[in-house]
């Protein structure tokens, strides 16, 4: 049995300890948003967070997260400044590996908030996009990275509005 | 207005997901694969392409499979640019398999050229019903009215779409005649179709909460994992040993596959409580097979049969066979021939293969996504024992397709499974399964020779290419026959019978039977003109250096646009003309001619796209920096410039031809795999290593503003990018390649040849 928290929860899982945490994710705790793609760390779709920090699920077993914070895609909230720059620039195709994308550019950017072109492509170049969305990708990471203008009292209004 | 759409209701079968799921707060809609807002259920249905209910909810059947193309957005504002509807009351719901919707087809850059006349006239069809009734409500003339946003107006009165629904007497149904005698708007009036928006798709795939065949779960279900057998045909198991797989927790047994179906000879399937444990246990299992006689076939053994095949002159169907090329060949002043090939390439689509087939209430279900239903379930049907309508394929997103999953045949073992042990079967491949039994582009042979007749005259043309055919093996029916009876692959040749005038022009497709026999050979992105043009375009410039020519003036020359390259209705309207349109347009926005620094060249290419009777006219340059001492070409900019008739939605027809030119460039330097030993070598991405960020080079793409039929986006600049980089290394270092994919050791040895 392993306990960590999941998104702000604690969780225990069963099953053997060097059970890959990418598939306790899944399978375990329902959570499908965390994506298999090679199994051996080299696309990047399984992408999480473990204390803040970036890793593979596919090679982490579960028993290595015991006690840690485990953030997925679901636990960014749905509105962090990379998931609306993500719909803004329209980077998904299939959006399929863009889970683990956009988990991989958020440790970046808190890392890194303004990261140049070649921090960019550091940092997601272990991060597979067989649709080779790279283009789109990369833009939305530089929207979301932008120095954002003070807020105008218009946009309050408008966003009232909506 | 573009504001993210709610998120991509969740099926309803999870409902009842894992207790984990639960805890999470899964809520699930009733919903198919739906997109936008919620419906009531159609109160109005004109045809059986979309229906509106009592709120004016529009909802847009769409029979295609999402994979990345954002289809669903494209197809629905096609519908409700005519229907008039409000964008913001559009839903789209990707349906499962019913013998209704005709064929279920997702592949060939088809669906927005198909679906283009058929759901405009729909679109007006129901524009039509909905303003005689308003028009009726509103006690004024049908032709007074002006309808706008799912709002009929006259006389300073007006009636919404919903209350014309609501007052529940508008029955109008229209039949595929009534549809095909449907006026269609004029370009001008168009409100959605060429105006751009957010795709209904994306949010979804931007919050985790996408949902994908491999995220398909049922109470109850078993894992799977599959023992792949040693070679794709005639394995068959002679024993099993699971006495070590019996020590992993969680294993429960394992099939050996009985496949009336023939689909899966030789497979076993593991059965466990989870993936881990089917994982594990898999890799305990001990199985030996007999097998066929492929077992040790070699990527050189296929490419070896193939030029036997292609030196015999009768092989093959002739897919164009003017008179005259022999003798004109005799009767050269000078000739040119060369060899071209392409190494086996994988489809390596993210999401692994994968389904979950159960049996509920005497219906089969296959729960996967797939992008040719209408191909895998007369399979299905022969592998369970079952009729074709008490199986029906749900729906999901596809974590990529790129012709992958045109073939379906991962669900036939997931279905026997089923029916095997009664219950609900999850089979999971991993990535290896996956890749070992891809249904991967065929290597390649081609050779091509063209007669020089007076000052350099072209005088005749001759193309053979030799390949692994996907059709013949697995969709026979869509094989046409050639001029001498033989029918071919048009997949594994369509773009050899190309726009150019060349004289007299004989094109010979000729099916690798080794190939066919040694694996099951796919439709891989931009299939046939995915490498026949490397050959066609990387010869014509050899041809136009061959004759001191300079390669666009060379190939300008030919696209003249005389006789069959002439062109007309309904989608190949201006012809040849277009495609030279494009190739100049394209050659001036990258400086062709202009000076290069040392070791940098500009090369260039230009195609129909997938087929003559829908081209989407395109061409490329490629600007290729070339280091002597490594011979690494390093790609800096790609420009491409495409004319696909209308386009109905400008950012996601941007977005393919940005993924589809880095796909060829990524099949051209960094891809290509080698069979040996009856299966693919490079299982992993370890092995085989698609283009990264990092490659990417600068991108100029330009779309010309045209009135005509609109063609497929998804795949025609996959053709072109290719040879546009082989022409550039000759141009930048005067090394001609004619493999894919382009090793630094090719150009190398290239260099002092």
């Amino acid at each position: 049995m392993t306990s960590f928290q999941l998104n702000g929860r604690t969780v225990q899982v069963e099953g053997p300890d060097d059970a890959p945490l990418l598939w306790v994710i899944r399978d375990q705790l329902g959570l499908k948003g965390t994506k298999f793609g090679c199994g051996i760390g080299q696309c990047g779709a399984c992408t999480v967070h473990v204390d803040g920090q970036a890793i593979r699920s596919c090679l982490t077993p579960a028993s290595a997260v015991a006690g840690s914070k485990v953030t997925t895609i679901e636990g960014l909230g749905g509105s962090h400044p990379l998931q609306k720059a993500w719909v803004e620039a329209q980077a998904p195709q299939c959006g399929y590996c863009q889970s683990g994308q956009i988990m991989q550019a958020a440790a970046l950017l808190k890392s890194t908030p303004h990261p140049s072109d070649a921090d960019i492509e550091a940092a997601m170049n272990g991060n597979l996009c067989r649709c080779m969305a790279y283009v789109r990708i990369k833009k939305a990471i530089k929207l979301a990275s932008a120095p954002k203008p003070a807020a105008k009292p218009a946009a309050k209004t408008a966003r009232a509005k909506a | 207005m573009n504001k993210p759409l709610p998120d991509l209701s969740r099926r309803s079968f999870l409902a009842t997901a894992a207790a984990g799921g639960a805890l999470f707060g899964f809520v699930p809609a009733a919903q198919a694969l739906a997109l936008g807002p919620a419906s009531t259920g159609a109160g109005f249905e004109p045809t059986i392409w979309y229906g509106i209910d009592r709120d004016g909810i529009v909802t847009v059947n769409v029979i295609r499979a999402e994979m990345g193309q954002h289809v669903g957005t494209a197809i629905a504002r096609i519908v409700a640019d005519e229907l008039e509807a409000d964008w913001d009351k559009v839903r789209i719901v990707h349906v499962d398999s019913d013998p209704k919707w005709g064929l279920m087809v997702t592949g060939g850059s088809w669906s927005v050229w198909q679906s283009y006349p058929l759901m405009s006239q729909a679109g007006a069809a129901g524009r039509i019903a909905l303003t005689e009734a308003g028009a009726k409500m509103l006690g004024a003339d049908p032709k007074a009215c002006t309808v706008r946003k799912g709002v009929v107006s006259a006389g300073g009165k007006s009636v919404t779409y919903g209350q014309i629904v609501a007052k529940g007497e508008l029955k109008r149904t229209f039949s595929a005649d009534d549809l095909k005698a449907m006026p269609i708007k004029a370009k001008a009036d168009r409100r959605l179709i060429g105006h751009d928006t957010h795709a209904r798709d994306i949010p979804a795939k931007t919050n985790g909460q996408g949902v994908y065949g491999l995220d398909a779960v049922v109470p109850g279900m078993v894992y799977a994992r599959p023992k792949i057998p040693p070679t794709r045909n005639e394995s068959k198991v002679v024993s099993v040993d699971d006495s070590a797989a019996k020590a992993v927790p969680g294993y429960q047994r394992y099939l050996v596959l009985d496949d009336p179906s023939n689909t899966v000879p030789g497979w076993v399937v593991v059965l466990a409580d989870s993936f881990v444990a089917a994982d594990r246990a898999c890799e305990a299992l001990k199985v030996s097979w007999t097998n066929g006689d492929t077992a040790k076939v070699s990527e050189a053994d296929l490419q070896a049969h193939a030029a036997k095949l292609i030196a015999d002159p009768k092989s093959g169907g002739t897919v164009v066979d003017d008179p005259g090329v022999d003798d004109a060949f005799k009767a050269a002043k000078s000739t040119l021939e060369a060899t071209y090939t392409t190494a086996s390439a994988l489809h390596f689509q993210m999401e692994p293969v994968n389904a979950l087939a159960l049996e509920k209430d005497g219906v089969f279900e296959i729960h996967t996504g797939n992008q040719w239903q209408s191909l895998i379930l007369p399979t299905l049907s022969k592998a369970l024992g079952r009729p074709e309508d008490k199986i029906v394929m749900k729906t999901y997103l596809l974590g990529g397709g790129f012709g992958r999953r045109l073939n379906g045949d991962y669900a036939v073992p997931a279905a026997l499974a089923a029916k095997a042990i009664g219950k609900p079967v999850k089979l999971v491949f991993t990535r290896a399964d996956d890749i070992r039994f891809d249904s991967f582009r065929s290597p390649s042979v081609q050779t091509v020779r063209m007669a020089f007749g007076d000052g350099g005259r072209v005088a005749a043309m001759d193309h053979a290419a030799c390949a692994g055919w996907p059709t013949e093996v697995m969709a026979p029916f869509f094989m046409p026959k050639g001029a001498n009876g033989v029918a071919y692959d048009p997949f594994a040749i369509n773009g050899a019978n190309h726009w150019y005038t060349v004289g007299a022009h004989r094109v010979r497709a000729i099916s690798n039977d080794l190939a066919n026999r040694a694996f099951r050979p796919g439709w891989l992105r931009s299939v046939g003109p995915g490498w026949t043009n490397w050959a066609v375009e990387s010869f014509m410039d050899e041809a136009a250096h061959a004759q001191g020519v300079d390669p666009l003036a060379f190939r300008l020359k030919l696209l003249d646009g005389a006789g069959r390259n002439a062109g007309g209705p309904p989608s190949a309207m201006g012809g040849a003309k277009r495609q030279a349109a494009v190739l100049a347009r394209c050659a001036k926005a990258a400086g062709w001619g202009g000076k290069l620094p040392a070791g940098t060249g500009l090369g260039l290419a230009t195609t129909f796209g997938q087929e003559r009777d829908m081209p989407t006219w395109i061409a490329c340059a490629a600007r290729v920096k070339v280091d002597r001492k490594t011979g690494e070409a390093k790609v800096e900019k790609l420009t491409l410039v495409v004319d696909a008739g209308a386009i109905v939605h400008p950012d996601g027809a941007l977005a393919q031809m940005e993924g589809a030119a880095l796909w060829g460039m990524s099949l051209a330097l960094f891809e290509g795999a080698s069979f040996a030993d009856g299966q693919i070598q490079e299982t992993n991405l370890d092995a085989y290593t698609p283009l990264r960020m990092s490659d990417v080079p600068d991108l100029h793409i330009e779309f010309v503003d045209s009135p005509e039929v609109p063609v497929g986006l998804g795949e025609p600049a996959t053709t072109v990018v290719g040879p546009a980089i082989g022409n550039a290394i000759f141009a930048a270092c005067g090394a001609r390649v004619r493999h894919l994919p382009i090793r630094p050791d090719a150009v190398l040895k290239a260099m002092k040849t």
